[in-house]
């Protein structure tokens, strides 16, 4: 048990409130943070989290309310004054160039050497001193595009022990990251405690606060909601706080007997990725009417080929794609469509949606031009605004209104009109990529029940997810990707994530 | 056809050297300006002012180096406008860029019939650059580049030591480390406390000298008057040449050679009559040059990733 004198009191803030022309991002914050520990701030899209943590690392002014920093009254008006007190900040969006080194990166703003030339020798060293006291080993040299996003974190952390952190603050440090590059990240975390860093971690995501911090704030519409010991707190408590009622963790599939002729097969195909080589080895998947596929599988295994290659937006090497009884490979994306296939792409804000253009037209986008929302060479307006106020109301968007664009909702209430346009469309066959990658307990709470609705409704669903979770709650079938090949079909109720992310991480079945 | 081989000798790479120089000078600007993420299509407008400015000094003082000099501050006071268009006030790069080159062409013939009273060629100063030619003891004398490298007018010189000072100032120095990265990711530079405003101003700056100067050119140094019209779309090409040199200080020297050369040789086809093809076609021969060198070059290299993209901080989201 940690002392929690005063005297390790770090940093503290008094009354912060935050005020955006429309929003009232921070309403009087009072948090706490003590030398040497752990402190997650959770919280949903759009609670506050990241303005509060700009407004220390001095990006935003804060509208009210102060912070102190060992005691003593501080307001930082830059990041570099917020770096200079001993704040450090590794962001969602890393905040690297990638055409530079990793040496390049790290010093940026500090380099050494004399005038204005870079002692480039004297910054690879220094870089390699302090990557070997912290263990976080790394190529000096390496360029940062051609590095994993794992490693690119790594470099992060880097940059801001570099400059001396006293403060870590990591938000959302697991969104982008491999079951084992987080844990690789939570030990590196803890050896930063341990030698007497504070971190900050901002998320979403329960397990990560139970898993690797001592104390959390729990934050809700810009206000602090509460603060508990991790140790002491489950995460249905943590959710119910977060969401502000009762949130179901776990949605409840029933389990069926599938017995009908798969309507949608893949027979042995092979496909290449953008640099030509190999993405896919000779795959071949089966979905039946009224049954979710889960393709398990860290990131860059040929998740991305397969999607396209199902869409039609990637041409086959070899194999056929049989849906029904007809031979599809060779049709455009659009004919495909046609033919009531259905996708939610892993991208939303690059594939699903168009940003600037509202939700109306994004909501029959791709069905447009065909009946009952054009008629000749015009689009029937009224139309498509009823049929997307109707959809708005059916799946929840919460908007001020259909007319508003795409860009300006929330990333939850984006995918939700995805989700309406896809879902909506009578789907036979639907393709589900990482359907909540970066929402929050509520949202994906809410599209999992759709997801397994559209499976009530007769779909067949393949679903590609990065979340071990998500495939294991939805799935009927769990399919393992690894390297381009399916290498092992699992059913959830008789398997365990762990014998999952052996197979994941290339660990042959023995059979 | 010994007439044909007969224009490849010294001359063509002393032409060579002396019609690449003021695309060489803006490219090398364009260059520091789109690796901090400004596009900078005002080159040309820029290098008219500078051209106008340096003749109008010097015609006043009698003096060239005042004119070089007057050349230079015009032209990086005239891109102080892009630069506070872009980056304070947040306009689009191409929109400011295209308005500067046509203010540029209206404020010099508004000023010409002022001063002048005539639009058209100013009067010619009393002596130009021209005259400050001088050789190089001993490099001068190296066979077949001597005369083209070391036996130059002082602009020329001074275009070499800009390709050297900038390819050492992006490579090597600090404030040359955070023009990169204010092109590239303006944010990552701005959250570990350096400011992109700054870069980008220094930036655009960097390439009103050298555009102004490039003008200095073409008025006080290859001429000794103004005339309208006489960047005649050299600013056009050193965007090109910077694009397809890669982004680089060297590599956009290296086009901008490539671009004097084909406008070299076009000028010694249309005298010497070498083909049996109209003499007004080999006129758009730099221009199909560079047509054909940015198509198939550009696509090996990478812009900078920021370039024309806007900046600013105080965002609402969350």
């Amino acid at each position: 048990m940690r002392s929690r004198k005063s005297k390790d009191l770090l940093l503290e803030t008094k009354n912060i409130v935050k005020r955006f022309p429309k929003v009232l991002a921070n309403d009087n914050i009072n948090i706490k943070l003590f030398k040497g520990e752990i402190l997650s701030l959770l919280g949903e899209n759009g609670a506050g989290k990241s303005t509060l943590m700009n407004i220390l690392y001095g990006l935003y002014k804060p509208t009210s309310g102060t912070f102190l920093l060992e005691g003593e009254e501080v307001e930082f008006s830059s990041p570099k004054e917020a770096i200079r007190r001993g704040l450090g900040m590794v962001h969602q969006h890393f905040m690297l160039v990638e055409t530079l080194t990793v040496t390049e990166n790290i010093i940026l703003g500090n380099e050494p050497g004399k005038a204005d030339f870079i002692d480039y020798k004297r910054a690879r060293e220094e870089v390699l001193v302090i990557s070997e006291r912290y263990n976080l080993s790394i190529d000096p040299d390496a360029k940062i595009e051609t590095l994993s996003v794992g490693l690119q974190q790594k470099v992060e952390i880097l940059k801001a022990l570099y400059r001396k952190a006293k403060i870590l603050i990591l938000d959302e440090p697991t969104a982008v990251l491999t079951p084992h590059e987080v844990e690789k990240l939570f030990t590196v975390i803890r050896k930063l405690r341990d030698s007497g860093v504070s971190v900050i971690i901002i998320t979403h995501k329960l397990e990560e606060v139970k898993a690797i911090s001592d104390r959390v704030y729990i934050l809700r519409r810009g206000e602090v909601v509460g603060e508990r010991k991790t140790s002491k707190v489950t995460k249905k408590e943590l959710a119910n706080l977060m969401v502000g009622r009762d949130v179901v963790l776990t949605v409840h599939k029933e389990k069926k007997e599938i017995t009908a002729e798969p309507i949608f097969s893949i027979k042995n195909i092979s496909v290449k990725d953008a640099q030509g080589l190999m993405a896919l080895k000779d795959i071949s998947i089966d979905v039946r009417p009224g049954e979710i596929v889960g393709i398990a599988g860290v990131d860059g295994n040929g998740q991305s080929e397969l999607s396209e290659a199902i869409m039609g937006l990637r041409s086959l090497e070899e194999g056929n794609i049989l849906y029904g009884n007809e031979d599809i490979e060779h049709l455009s994306t659009r004919e495909r469509r046609r033919r009531k296939i259905s996708s939610v792409s892993a991208d939303r804000q690059r594939y699903g949606l168009i940003l600037p253009m509202q939700i109306t037209e994004n909501l029959v986008l791709g069905d447009h031009d065909e009946p009952p929302f054009s008629k000749g060479i015009n689009l029937s307006l009224d139309t498509i605004h009823s049929y997307s106020e109707k959809l708005v109301e059916d799946f929840d968007v919460r908007t001020p209104g259909v007319d508003v664009t795409a860009g300006t909702l929330s990333g939850g209430n984006q995918q939700k009109v995805v989700l309406a346009r896809e879902f909506s469309r009578d789907p036979k066959f639907l393709l589900v990529s990482q359907p909540t990658r970066g929402l929050d307990v509520g949202a994906i709470e809410y599209i999992h029940s759709q997801i397994l609705k559209m499976r009530d409704k007769n779909s067949a669903i393949l679903l590609i997810s990065l979340e071990l979770e998500e495939i294991f709650s939805l799935s009927d079938r769990i399919l393992v990707l690894y390297e381009g090949e399916i290498v092992k079909e699992l059913i959830p109720e008789e398997t365990t994530d762990k014998e999952v992310g052996f197979f994941m991480t290339g660990g042959k079945a023995k059979e | 056809m010994g007439g044909f081989f007969s224009i490849f000798n010294e001359d063509l790479l002393v032409a060579t050297i002396r019609l690449s120089t003021p695309i060489t000078l803006a490219a090398v600007g364009a260059t520091v300006c789109e690796r901090a993420g400004i596009v900078n299509i005002a080159m040309e407008g820029i290098m008219i002012i500078g051209a106008f400015f340096a003749v109008v000094v010097a015609y006043y003082t009698g003096n060239p180096w005042l004119g070089l000099l007057g050349g230079v501050v015009a032209g990086a006071l005239f891109s102080m406008i892009h630069a506070v268009a872009t980056i304070t006030f947040h306009l689009d790069h191409v929109v400011s860029g295209a308005v500067l080159n046509i203010l540029s062409f209206g404020v010099v013939r508004y000023l010409m019939v002022i001063i002048y009273g005539h639009p058209g060629t100013t009067e010619p100063i009393a002596k130009g650059l021209a005259e400050y030619k001088f050789a190089v003891p001993l490099l001068s004398k190296i066979p077949v580049i001597g005369p083209a490298f070391f036996n130059q007018t002082p602009i020329v010189y001074l275009s070499f030591l800009t390709v050297i000072f900038f390819l050492i100032f992006l490579k090597k120095t600090k404030t040359g480390l955070h023009v990169r990265a204010a092109g590239e990711h303006p944010l990552a530079l701005e959250t570990i406390g350096v400011s992109v405003v700054k870069m980008r101003y220094l930036a655009v700056l960097v390439s009103g000298i050298t555009s102004g100067l490039a003008g200095a050119y073409l008025s006080i140094e290859n001429s000794v008057s103004f005339t309208e019209g006489m960047s005649n779309g050299r600013g056009f090409i050193a965007l090109a040449a910077n694009i397809s040199g890669g982004w680089t200080a060297i590599g956009s020297w290296l086009a901008s050679l490539f671009f004097g050369f084909a406008d070299a040789l076009q000028i010694r086809f249309q005298i010497f009559k070498v083909l049996p093809i109209p003499a007004e076609f080999f006129i758009i021969f730099p221009y199909v040059a560079t047509v054909l060198v940015v198509a198939g070059l550009v696509r090996r290299s990478r812009p900078p990733k920021a370039v024309g993209m806007d900046f600013m901080i105080e965002r609402e989201e969350d």
